[in-house]
């Protein structure tokens, strides 16, 4: 089959490698009819994500038509199509029996690596690194699904693979955002980053009842499509002080709550980004926080700074004093994308939002390498890549 | 190594050295206290908190045996690292690890017990091969596509609760150990603690042991018991291997 293999920084390639077998009883294999480029598949390209080999298959919001099923796999039948969540897990550890599927205990293979780093290891995800269990990815023609019987969410008839596409990642990360938010009636939700997360945490947090959302970018289509599409009040921080502003908009008291859609690559404007970048460079520091930094200072006291950016390691001078004294409430956390599958599913069934508004481009899975170029540059005002197989 | 005050005893019945902040201070016993080390001991294997990293090298076998054959026998504990010294044994490993399996201490119990069952988690064993009610015959592998044998012994068993273990004499890797399984607080699991030792001889056998063991025979142990807990708990041992990668 064909797919998209990663060979170091900003080098990823198309290749011809075998087709995936059923490896345990609860696989199954996937034939890809859709597949996208996340912003976490980024900071991969861009070398940030430590236990990469040469060769790994890339990708994780996968979708498709089973293929294959393992012989424990019994609710999910050849001739499906289904959805795969991102994150792997096994669906009776004490995890996620309790709801938290991306911290499921048994699906890294690595987790020795992890628990290094870490203290505890959390659950594998499809084509991110070794660190969490080097699975191969979906951006290829073919994927195999372990534990498929708890992970696969079959499609009704009469979805395009667009409208449910990102159930596999992207919906439910902005929807667990906001929900992390604990949004209350009359609440101000600040969202730094709009790139796919951030639009659809933005979404959300309308959907989990916030009276208001200010969306904080530079990248002017981004900052349009959160505008346009999903109803925030926008600031571009390259104008004026993010932080001022949402100080600014919200009558001095501050967001009730912060976002940061924007991870460990934040791009900045002051003098702290370049010390982090010149300490990102020769590794020093692992993560860039130049978005967390000032979430944490606009948040308002006792608020609650939500994370689904992505942060691999170590962080430099983050505002610790500022949490504490304010009181700052902290969620964060890969998603639990199982818990959110149904429920996200029925709002789009119920037309309450069609998640295929973001996608600016799509292209075939020859064309990947294309795709990342286009996606980490903002080129041809690029927010969102699908890729067919 | 530090000594440690000694505090109440434990549910399990066992005495337990605990730092806990609660306790009055206490002068500590000082490690001449070889009634100290083993107490020690035999907190560690009855259920104590305590763990492997604060005790000094003393034969696990010993313990096991001492505590096997009733109480604290120290004697049998100082007799056994005696043979061991005179054999130039005195390089021993000793492992410590534990898992929470969230699953009742018997259904684990009862698995671990049928030995037959310990190579579909433990990596590096081909075969175990029950000979009776305490014998039964391990063989590993080794590197350059060689086995190492020995015969083991029961010398401790509580039902859901512990086994302990031995190699007999002959073994081509001397070593003991004991699993324990313990209900966790709030009915969420069964904590399953793995302790071993090997007494590895010199030379070049030792370098060809040291690598079957691996050079982190911590982490080993620490994946074995996670391969036992997601048997256990998914009924699969996750994996890669097999899958396709780039050239
Ligand atoms: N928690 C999860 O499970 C999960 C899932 C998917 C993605 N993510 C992470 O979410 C983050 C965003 O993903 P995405 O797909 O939207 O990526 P993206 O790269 O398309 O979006 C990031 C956006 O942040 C903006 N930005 C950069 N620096 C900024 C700053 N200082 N202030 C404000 N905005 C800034 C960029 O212009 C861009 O629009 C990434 O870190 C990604 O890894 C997390
Ligand atoms: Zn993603
Ligand atoms: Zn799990």
């Amino acid at each position: 089959m064909k797919a998209l293999c990663w060979h170091g920084a900003n080098d990823v390639r198309v290749e011809t490698v075998n087709d995936p077998k059923i490896l345990n009883p609860r696989d199954a294999i996937i034939k890809i009819t859709s597949t996208a480029i996340c912003g976490s598949d980024l900071h991969i390209y861009d070398g940030y994500i430590p236990t990469m080999k040469s060769g790994d298959i890339l990708g994780h919001e996968f979708m498709g038509e089973v293929v294959e099923v393992g012989s424990e796999v019994r609710n999910i039948n050849k001739g499906d199509r289904a959805v795969v969540p991102f994150t792997i897990a096994c669906g009776s550890c004490f995890f996620c029996e309790r709801d938290m599927w991306s911290l499921c205990d048994n699906s890294n293979p690595n987790a020795w690596m992890a628990e290094k780093l870490y203290g505890h290891s959390p659950s594998g995800l499809f084509g991110y690194s070794h660190l969490f269990g080097g699975y191969a990815g979906g951006q290829a023609e073919y994927a195999r699904v372990p534990f498929a019987d708890v992970g696969l969410l079959k499609i009704p008839e009469g979805l395009a693979d667009e409208q449910v596409l990102f159930l596999t990642d992207i919906f439910p990360t902005g929807y667990m955002a906001a929900e992390n938010c604990n949004i209350q009636p009359g609440d101000v939700v600040a969202v730094w980053g709009c790139g796919p997360v951030g639009l659809f945490a933005i979404k959300s947090a309308y959907m989990l009842g916030a009276e208001r959302v200010i969306a904080i970018d530079r990248v002017p289509e981004r900052l349009q499509m959160a505008k346009e599409q999903c109803q925030a009040e926008i600031i571009d921080y390259e104008e004026v002080d993010a932080g001022e502003a949402v100080t600014e908009m919200t009558g001095g008291r501050g967001p009730d709550s912060c976002i940061d859609a924007v991870g460990m690559e934040a791009h900045g404007t002051g003098l702290d980004s370049l010390f982090d970048q010149a300490k990102q460079a020769v590794r020093l520091e692992t993560d860039r926080p130049t978005a967390l930094r000032q979430v944490i200072v606009a948040c308002r006291k006792g608020g609650t700074v939500s994370v689904p950016g992505v942060y691999g390691g170590f962080l430099d001078k983050i505002p610790m004093g500022a949490a504490f004294n304010k009181g700052l409430t902290f969620k964060m956390g890969q998603t639990h994308v199982h818990h959110y599958l149904r429920p996200l599913l029925e709002r789009v069934q119920q037309g309450e939002i069609d998640p295929s508004f973001l996608i600016t481009h799509r292209l075939k899975l020859e064309d990947a390498p294309h795709g990342y170029e286009i996606f980490k540059h903002k080129k041809d005002n690029c927010i969102k890549v699908v890729l067919q197989p | 190594m530090q000594s440690q005050p000694l505090s109440g005893s434990e549910s399990q019945g066992a005495s337990d050295l605990t730092t806990s902040p609660g306790s009055t201070p206490q002068p500590a016993p000082q490690e001449t206290g070889q009634v100290s080390q083993a107490e020690r001991w035999s907190s560690l294997i009855g259920g104590g908190a305590l763990v492997l990293s604060g005790l000094r090298q003393r034969s696990l076998r010993g313990a096991l045996l001492a505590i096997a054959g009733g109480g604290l026998i120290y004697r049998g504990a100082t007799a056994q690292k005696g043979i061991q010294e005179e054999l130039g044994m005195n390089q021993s490993i000793k492992v410590e690890k534990t898992v929470t399996i969230n699953k009742p201490v018997a259904e684990l119990y009862q698995f671990w017990r049928k030995f037959e069952n310990l190579p579909h988690f433990m990596k590096h064993l081909q075969s175990v091969t029950v000979v009776d009610d305490r014998r039964s015959h391990w063989v590993a592998k080794a590197p350059l596509g060689t086995n190492v044998e020995w015969d083991a012994e029961i010398i401790d068993e509580q039902e859901n609760h512990l086994i302990a273990w031995a190699s007999v004499e002959g073994a081509d890797v001397d070593n003991s150990g004991f699993v324990r399984f313990q209900p966790t607080t709030g009915n969420r699991g069964t904590e399953v603690k793995v302790v071993l030792e090997y007494n590895v001889p010199g030379g070049a056998i030792a370098a060809a042991l040291a690598k079957l063991f691996g050079e982190e025979p911590e982490q080993q142990i620490g994946d074995d018991l996670h391969r036992f807990k997601q048997l256990m708990e998914a009924g699969e041992v996750a994996t890669t291997e097999g899958q396709p990668k780039g050239g």
